[in-house]
């Protein structure tokens, strides 16, 4: 047996899991129901209806993706220069959450964010006003930085620990300041582990429906709902494939853009 | 004044003691090397001297104000670290600008500072070069350069030649002592190659073990080694269990020989080092002692070679080749025997030495 032979397996998995699906995705979004070749599936996009779920994901998406950064990195931080026993636990104490089912994940949120939920319980018993979050994007914000959280910041800290010790005491040597050297010189190091953090909270958060669909009370379309409802309540097939390959257009472009930053695949998570 | 004082200072990192109540002095202008086997303490008392490190106890004096508890970033002082530790995300001028630009000169300033520092360390026009284009030597010379632009009373340098090949740590080494004399500053430097340390400074301290164990010019330490461990860091040599039988008289494998050294006692037990290009070779009955030629070995500048004589197996460097088995005999002028004091005890082997 030839040694290529022995992928084969993988590009059986390979053919029937991704190039056989996309295929036909390709073939439902490009055709109407009648099986001929048309545009507008794709054109489907600039429609005011499915336009304003795209830039509505797009921003949440990127909000949550700026959120996720402002507090994965200061806790890289802190990870990097703890000891080493209480390296192992701050780590396990974040990853924690990562084991248990994403939908459970957030099916708890859900239940704590209720009008008459713990969280208003508490609120309203310390004498403060209820919050009247859930249902609202800041609701599915929430959702999306609680799940995507960890993927920020295992690869922010992956490389912000492979950072040469000795060229952060140079910096200090030269007589710049922590904030200096923070800026100078941790954030533009660990550039690839950002780059990829960016990339593992921005593409699930663009694409998610079922975040938007548990927090936002079905009254709030991203894209991934409309994608969502065109394949099961529409049952039109054609369009949800349209809208897909276009989804798909800017994913590819934001991680082909992304992984300019991260050459070496430095702040790859596996 | 002394430019910077340790006093006192005790170090050790969980259950290791790395330095226990070490002094040092070190006067301006001066090129002072710390020398000694891994593990003896002094990249530690480099670190403490550059704030990376806080003793446990004692404390450090800068100009005789005590910096103890000054961080790296505000002391008037810069490292050449041992792997060089450029910046790797910025170019050669970038590395070189980094301690101008905080210290809020002028960009005129820095463009001048930047061509006058490459010039100095010989690698004109690399302004826009990438740390990962430059080689050993290269990487060397700018984290030298990126040092010296801020103008520090004083340079630590951690082993700098340490990554490079034998050519250019040779080459390296004059470049430093030029450095040094155009620059007029003190240099710090820590090493565990002696031929490096004799080269180079002003003043060499031998460590081990945390203590010092010899401090003086170089050819005071390679000449007059004042124990067994200084003398074999310090070169090759022979050391011999001696007697004192008096004042400038010394027993060897039972023979007496002149000497020079004097204070001893009588009868006294003491080691003995003989520089093995000290040994005069010569015909047999012409010297102290005959022996043979068990071992020879040609080093390029000379001929190294092994003689049993008076059962002890020396070590002796000749520019003339004695074959193995060639009947020799072996003679040393007194004022090359250093007669050193024997250890009391395993203890002693390390204890410091006031000076």
């Amino acid at each position: 047996m030839s040694r290529k032979s022995l992928a084969s397996p993988f590009l059986l998995w390979i053919a029937c899991g991704t190039v056989i699906p996309l295929a036909v995705i390709a073939f439902y979004g490009f055709t109407d129901r009648s099986g001929t070749f048309t545009w507008d599936n794709i054109l489907a996009i600039f429609s005011p209806e499915h336009a304003q779920a795209l830039g509505l994901s797009l921003l949440l998406a990127a909000i949550s993706t700026v959120i996720c950064f402002l507090l994965a990195f200061p806790l890289a931080l802190i990870l990097k220069d703890s000891k080493l026993g209480q390296k192992g636990f701050m780590i396990f104490i974040f990853i924690l959450p990562m084991w248990m089912n994403f939908l459970l994940r957030t099916m708890a949120w859900q239940v704590l964010l209720e009008k008459s939920g713990p969280i208003n319980a508490i609120l309203t018993g310390i004498g403060l006003p209820a919050m009247e979050i859930i249902n609202t994007p800041a609701a599915i914000v929430l959702g999306m930085v609680y799940d995507f959280l960890p993927f920020m910041v295992l690869p922010i800290y992956n490389t912000l620990v492979k950072i040469d010790p000795h060229v952060i005491e140079a910096a200090y040597d030269l007589g710049a300041t922590k904030k200096r050297v923070l800026f100078d010189i941790l954030l533009p190091l660990s550039v690839p582990g950002i780059a990829s953090g960016v990339t593992m909270v921005f593409v699930p958060a663009l694409t998610t429906f079922v975040i938007s669909n548990m927090l936002g009370g079905g009254k709030i379309h991203l894209i991934g709902n409309i994608i969502e409802q065109e394949f099961t309540t529409s049952a039109n097939w054609n369009l949800g494939s349209g809208l897909s390959l276009v989804m798909m257009i800017f994913i590819v472009l934001s991680m082909a853009a992304l992984s300019k930053l991260d050459k070496d695949g430095e702040g790859s998570l596996l | 004044m002394a430019l910077i004082e340790l006093r006192n200072i005790s170090k050790s990192f969980e259950d290791t003691q790395v330095l226990d109540n070490f002094n040092l002095t070190v006067n301006e202008n001066e090129f002072i090397t710390l020398l000694g086997p891994s593990g003896c303490g002094k990249t530690t008392t480099l670190r403490i001297i550059g704030g990376f490190e806080t003793p446990d106890e004692g404390q450090v004096f800068f100009e005789g104000v005590d910096i103890t508890n000054v961080p790296p970033n505000k002391r008037h002082l810069n490292t050449v670290f041992q792997k060089y530790a450029l910046f790797p995300h910025m170019n050669v001028e970038e590395n070189i600008a980094f301690g101008l630009k905080i210290s809020g000169k002028s960009d005129a300033y820095i463009k001048d500072k930047i061509k006058y520092a490459l010039k100095l360390v010989n690698l004109d026009g690399f302004e826009k070069r990438k740390i990962d284009r430059l080689s050993g030597g290269q990487q060397q010379r700018i984290a030298m350069a990126r040092a010296i632009v801020n103008e520090p009373r004083v340079l630590l340098l951690d082993e700098p030649l340490g990554a490079l090949d034998l050519k250019l740590r040779q080459d390296m080494q004059y470049e430093l002592i030029r450095l040094k004399n155009e620059l007029g500053i003190t240099f710090i430097y820590v090493t565990h190659d002696q031929e490096e340390a004799l080269t180079m400074s002003d003043k060499v301290v031998v460590m081990n073990k945390g203590y010092i164990q010899q401090m003086g010019t170089p050819e005071q330490i390679y000449n007059e080694p004042e124990n067994a461990f200084v003398a074999d860091f310090i070169g090759d040599s022979n050391i011999v269990d001696g007697i004192m039988v008096r004042d400038k008289v010394v027993k060897i494998c039972d023979t007496i020989f002149p000497c020079i050294d004097d204070g001893f006692g009588q009868n006294k037990p003491v080691d003995v080092v003989i520089r093995p290009e000290d040994l005069i070779i010569g015909k047999p009955g012409q010297g102290h002692l005959d022996g043979e030629v068990v071992h020879n070995v040609f080093q390029g500048v000379h001929y190294e070679m092994e003689i049993e004589a008076g059962g002890f197996l020396w070590l002796a460097q000749n520019t003339t080749s004695y074959p193995v088995g060639t009947k020799v005999s072996l003679e040393v002028e007194p004022e090359n025997i250093q007669i050193m004091h024997k250890p009391q005890s395993e203890g002693e082997e390390a204890i410091e030495i006031d000076v």
